[in-house]
């Protein structure tokens, strides 16, 4: 961004009414950025103090702007998590327990159809037909989960054990809960961690077309003004979340690993 | 099953032909505007109708595929020269490098993808020639799209280095060099083939993603991005289903291209 044509001139130099102190004075805020080493030390030492600095763009604090749309974000990723799991999982286990080959088919046409389409077309076609742009983020979600847990739980159902119960008697919900989840579990918790960077991933679009006040709009419009500041904490807050879900879908899966031994 | 992929291949054959001979299929260039008829109605002289600046959306549409469908597969390429050359190197030379690349592979996987695309895309200028953007949007694609592959193909090189073909080279003298272009570059050569043939429609979607963020191909060059951006002005869902055209063809492109990708998978 340092080395994009533009940066550290600010539209107000070209003000004709300013005086050349006033020009002076902005060329001075502006310099005080420049040096790349010390522009991150400073980030990285006012973040540690939980200053997250000014967006230049939208003339406010980023901590201020963060709190203000963090919520929302989180709003729309936890609706697209639940929907998203609920659907694919149930689905994969319905598809997989009845052995019903249109059921199969069915579910796996659906998911394959979403994957081929953009979160934004999706998104825009939301909007036209006047749904709650929310729920996008559920369907972008939906058929990374399918697919993934329709194959885990394929495999699972096919294991010895899981067929003697089956054909010993045991109830359909009694097998899934004692015998398939048990082993799909620590998977299934590594793919937690990943669906959130999916959600999260989903929201530019989603937020950008719907009119949600997120901090994926906020990335957008961060990246359309150049705001340095507020992209380098939003890529950093992102990566943080990432990297969160990813070591809690790990950490859940160590305890069930070790159960499962 | 082998049907369905045959005519997948066939559809991405003859409309990969269809883009390139754009120039003579078309009815007008893309640019061209049609003054008298803005948002015109789908005829004989204009198939999908014209857009709200009188441009012939078909000759667009086709203009628009080729730009996509050409140049997502040369970002691929991109992505896997790096993701052979980061991952090779990294599990051939093993120990501290391959984990030190691998850490650095995995906090890069940890970013979200559009979030990352779209700070490295801010970071370039955004009033380009349309050429420019075409080139600038499909190369970061490209330098960005590595490090899911650069894992896949670090394991392979790492298990081949492991195999008993290998130990039997380097047994007879093989040097480094030898090792890796005689042996194990041949063997690497299907995964490589198969992460490139995943890549396209990941790429093909992440552009058309980034043109409706208005981060993509710019005007007046089309792209399927560029052209599913004009949806945003639309009012209606059943008026003029003819402007549905470029989702329709993008979402049946990707469809083949996941068909024809199981072909792939199978040669690796």
């Amino acid at each position: 961004m340092r080395l994009a044509p533009g940066f550290g001139v600010d539209e107000e130099e070209l003000d004709s009414r300013l005086s050349a102190e006033s020009v002076q004075s902005i060329r001075e805020a502006h310099s005080q950025v420049e040096s790349f080493p010390v522009f991150y030390a400073r980030s990285i030492t006012k973040l540690l103090h939980g200053d997250f600095g000014y967006s230049q763009t939208l003339h406010e604090p980023v901590r201020q702007l963060l709190v203000e749309r963090f919520p929302e974000t989180l709003k729309s990723v936890a609706l697209g998590l639940a929907v998203g799991w609920a659907t694919g999982l149930s689905l994969a286990l319905l598809a997989v327990m009845s052995r019903s080959v249109f059921i199969d088919v069915t579910a796996s046409l659906i998911a394959s159809l979403l994957l081929c389409i953009p979160a934004a077309v999706i998104a825009l076609l939301f909007l036209l037909a006047q749904a709650p742009g929310r729920m996008v983020v559920g369907l972008i979600v939906f058929p990374k989960i399918y697919h993934y847990a329709h194959n885990l739980l394929q495999q699972c159902a096919s294991l010895p054990h899981v067929q003697t119960a089956r054909a010993k008697g045991l109830g359909t919900f009694q097998v899934i809960l004692r015998h398939i989840l048990p082993i799909a579990a620590p998977q299934l918790c590594a793919l937690a961690g990943v669906s959130v960077s999916i959600a999260f991933a989903a929201t530019i679009p989603v937020e950008v077309l719907c009119d949600i006040p997120g901090i994926g709009q906020l990335a957008w419009k961060a990246a359309l003004g150049r705001d340095l500041e507020l992209l380098v904490n939003l890529t950093i807050l992102i990566t943080l979340i990432t990297l969160l879900a990813n070591a809690a879908g790990e950490m859940a899966d160590h305890p069930l690993q070790r159960g499962e031994a | 099953m082998k049907c369905i992929r045959v005519s997948a291949i066939v559809f991405l054959s003859v409309l990969s032909l269809a883009c390139l001979f754009a120039d003579f299929l078309a009815p007008a260039p893309y640019a061209q505007q049609f003054r008298d008829e803005p948002n015109a109605s789908a005829s004989r002289q204009h198939l999908l109708g014209t857009d709200d600046l009188g441009r012939d959306r078909f000759s667009r549409l086709l203009y628009g595929t080729r730009v996509s469908l050409l140049l997502a597969p040369a970002a691929a390429l991109i992505a896997s020269v790096l993701a052979a050359l980061v991952g090779g190197i990294a599990g051939f030379a093993g120990g501290r490098l391959q984990s030190s690349v691998m850490a650095a592979t995995d906090l890069f996987l940890s970013l979200p993808w559009l979030f990352l695309l779209i700070t490295v895309r801010a970071l370039l200028p955004l009033n380009t020639t349309p050429v420019t953007s075409v080139i600038i949007t499909f190369a970061l694609l490209g330098c960005l799209g590595w490090a899911a592959a650069a894992r896949v193909i670090c394991s392979s090189v790492r298990s081949l280095c492991s195999s008993d073909m290998i130990l039997l080279a380097r047994a007879s003298g093989s040097g480094g060099f030898r090792l890796l272009c005689r042996h194990i570059l041949p063997n690497v050569k299907p995964v490589l083939a198969a992460q490139f043939w995943i890549s396209v429609p990941v790429f093909i979607l992440t552009e058309a993603n980034l043109g409706i963020l208005g981060l993509g191909v710019a005007e007046p060059m089309p792209s399927w991005g560029s052209l599913l951006r004009e949806l945003e002005s639309f009012s209606a869902l059943s008026s003029q289903p003819w402007q549905f055209a470029p989702i329709v063809l993008l979402v049946v492109t990707v469809s083949c291209f996941h068909l024809a990708l199981r072909k792939q998978e199978l040669w690796a």
